[in-house]
């Protein structure tokens, strides 16, 4: 198999995936979540391995390390924002993630599931980069969390309007920050839609729910 | 090569986050070490903004495309999935809108306190 055989399609399923969505103007179609469907489907297809396929696409997910460090660039920039805003921002992140990590530990006891299932969906809100790693030093599935990880922004992405209405979150800051918080960057695409304040608070937390989850899943790990 | 500086940057800092990754016994992703390492240099102004703006953007921009190779390893693992499908959905979904309610209704009662102080 070419070694840019694995990163050729993965590249070309996200562009379709981005086609369609501009086609279709679906909020379902997410271009990642279509980009994977497809690489799969390919694969099952033409009955090339899982191995062949990642002995190329493989070195995509080296860049992953370094494009995580360089979210402190967005994180820079919005500074500012953070500290007029600190204690909203802090006390609501906060409790975002103790919610995310205590709603995951209690269902996972009630479905009696195993260590190794329950962290892999602990870092289940944050943002894949941050989320993988998690995962990982926690002994988990990855697979299982990008997986949970992308349900999860879609469904906070297509559900956040009405959710909100219906339980009387009006703020454009709490708006944003519920976003990103429960969302990470695909519920951020929403917000940004829903306006300049909800988009730059859902970005904020994006980084602050991350960096708040490396601490609190390995606390919450040994529990299960 | 408007990339160099951004790059070397970058990758100095990802290697710095590998080593603190290794070195110290916390479960701490080498690339959250390297975040907080940056920001770090970014606030003393050692470097600066426009070094790693580029650079930046691009692996920014690309990074949905790094998650494809780690989620397409779901085809190895039907099996397993399908035994776990629907608590694996409950506990998505419900954890979600909880998420979203407790961060959305702390960040009103925080932020209605400080409209009312300020009156």
């Amino acid at each position: 198999m070419p070694l840019y055989f694995g990163m050729f399609i993965s590249v070309a399923a996200y562009l379709l995936g981005m086609w369609l969505k501009k086609k279709l103007g679906w909020a379902v179609l997410n271009p990642l979540l279509v980009a994977i469907l497809l690489v799969i489907l390919f694969l099952k297809l033409t009955g090339i391995s899982y191995d062949d396929y990642n002995t190329g696409a493989c070195y995509i997910s080296y860049f992953l390390t370094p494009a995580t460090v360089c979210l402190a660039i967005p994180l820079y920039k919005q500074l500012e924002l953070l500290k007029k805003n600190f204690i909203a921002v802090i006390l609501s992140i906060t409790v975002g993630v103790a919610g995310s990590v205590l709603s995951v530990f209690l269902m996972s006891m009630l479905f009696r599931l195993e260590h190794v299932l329950y962290v892999s969906l602990l870092p289940k809100s944050i943002t894949t980069a941050i989320g993988m790693g998690v995962s990982e030093e926690a002994g988990g599935i990855v697979t299982l969390t990008v997986v949970s990880i992308i349900i999860t922004g879609i469904l906070g992405n297509i559900t956040a309007d009405a959710w909100f209405k219906l339980v009387g979150i009006k703020h454009p800051i709490a708006k944003g920050l519920a976003m990103g918080t429960a969302a990470h960057a695909i519920g951020t695409a929403k917000a940004l839609e829903m306006g300049e304040v909800e988009g730059a608070m859902s970005s904020l937390s994006i980084a602050v729910a991350g960096l708040m989850t490396v601490v609190a899943a390995p606390l919450m790990a040994g529990l299960i | 090569m408007k990339h160099l500086k951004g790059v070397a940057i970058i990758f100095g800092i990802t290697m710095l986050g590998e080593i603190l990754n290794k070195k110290i016994p916390v479960p701490v992703p080498a690339g959250v070490y390297g975040l907080f390492i940056l920001l770090g240099l970014l606030c003393c102004g050692m470097v600066k903004l426009s070094d790693v703006l580029t650079t930046g953007n691009l692996l920014l921009d690309l990074m949905p495309l790094m998650f494809i190779p780690a989620a397409v390893g779901l085809m190895e693992q039907f099996e397993m999935l399908r035994e776990i499908l629907v608590p694996l959905v409950l506990i998505t979904v419900i954890s979600t809108f909880i998420v979203m309610t407790v961060t959305g209704k702390t960040a009103e009662l925080v932020l209605g306190r400080r409209k009312k102080e300020e009156q």
